[in-house]
């Protein structure tokens, strides 16, 4: 059982390992390559779609990581080095689409959705809220004699 | 009352212009894996690649001045077997050069490959490193691309051309652009 656990585990620490950004495209310069992995996590490998550049084994990606490390190292800020692939590809390689009128929708819909489904249920709710309890009508007199009865037996 | 009935239809009302929609968007035919490229209307980029098997290779400079069709390609390209034989008459059916580029290929394989299948280009360009390919914003190959006389890209054709796509796309198009 141990031993399972144990290969279970070694697997484990190997996927966590196992990424496609390959050690020859890495940058010496630890701040760089940082820089770099931050943003290829948000580009989107244009042959797998669904993947970042960063995740991709398609070689369109790793072309990408290596240009995208080339402008990082020619003084590229972050948004530059971006914008250079956006100018190749258009706005569909950002992972995360950016705030503009067009996007309004994707951003914000479902946020309305959710605040126009909570509205209409307080109305809903409100109108078919229960109305405050009725105070019992009173005994009439048979009755309260009844109960008087009832009563005094129990005593008795 | 009339208020009340309203709402109880509002759930079917918004089925039916959801549905809609999908139908629409089924019939359609549209691939959402084929994008829009950034690069439309934008000058071709700038390149000057040496060519296979000792041949003069291709620069920017021949792009521009008449509309042009650049296509990409490669020999270990399955679907550019495909369109290959296509493009073998494409430049006399168009009346535009043909030039190819070969991405991210070598240049003996890329030589072997019309050697053995015929040579549809004007020219050829070798790409090996790819970033030519990159520049003008190639996912995959096959791709092509129609320039314009201004050097600016037109059109840009992702996948295997069939005799459909250049009847009804390319065929027109360099007909408009070479009339204006």
């Amino acid at each position: 059982m141990t031993r399972i656990l144990a290969a279970a585990l070694v697997f484990l620490a190997l996927a966590g390992v196992a990424r496609a950004v390959e050690p020859d495209e890495m940058l010496a310069n630890p701040a760089l390559e940082a820089r770099a992995r931050a943003i290829g996590k948000e580009l989107r490998c244009l042959v797998c779609q669904n993947e970042s550049i960063d995740d991709s084994n398609a070689t369109l990606a790793h072309d990408l990581r290596v240009i995208l490390r080339e402008r990082l190292v020619a003084g590229d800020t972050d948004q530059q080095a971006i914008q250079y692939i956006v100018d190749r590809y258009g706005q569909f390689v950002l992972l995360k689409p950016p705030v503009e009128p067009a996007t309004y929708a994707l951003w914000f819909g479902p946020a309305c959705l959710l605040l126009l489904a909570g509205v209409g249920t307080v109305l809903y709710l409100r109108r078919h809220r229960p109305g405050p309890a009725e105070a019992p009508l009173p005994l009439d007199p048979g009755e309260a004699r009844r109960v008087a009865e009832l009563l005094g037996e129990g005593e008795g | 009352m009339t208020m009340k009935r309203l709402l109880f239809a509002l759930p079917l009302l918004l089925f039916a212009v959801l549905a809609g929609y999908f139908w629409l968007a089924l019939e359609s035919g549209r691939d959402p894996h084929e994008l829009p490229s950034a690069m439309i209307d934008k000058p071709a980029p700038d390149f000057s690649l040496a060519g296979v098997d000792g041949t003069a290779g291709l620069d920017r400079k021949e792009l521009g001045g008449g509309v042009t069709i650049v296509n990409f390609f490669a020999s270990w390209c399955i679907p550019c077997r495909l369109e290959h034989p296509l493009l073998m008459d494409l430049g006399k059916r168009l009346g535009v050069p043909v030039y190819g580029i070969a991405w991210q290929d070598k240049a003996g394989d890329a030589t072997q490959f019309l050697k053995q299948l015929g040579d549809p280009y004007r020219s050829v360009g070798l790409d090996e490193s790819g970033r030519v390919g990159i520049n003008f914003g190639v996912y995959g190959v096959p791709e092509t691309y129609v320039v314009d006389k201004e050097g600016r890209i037109r059109l840009r054709h992702v996948g295997p051309l069939t005799a459909e796509d250049v009847a009804k796309e390319l065929v027109p198009l360099v007909r408009e652009l070479g009339q204006s």
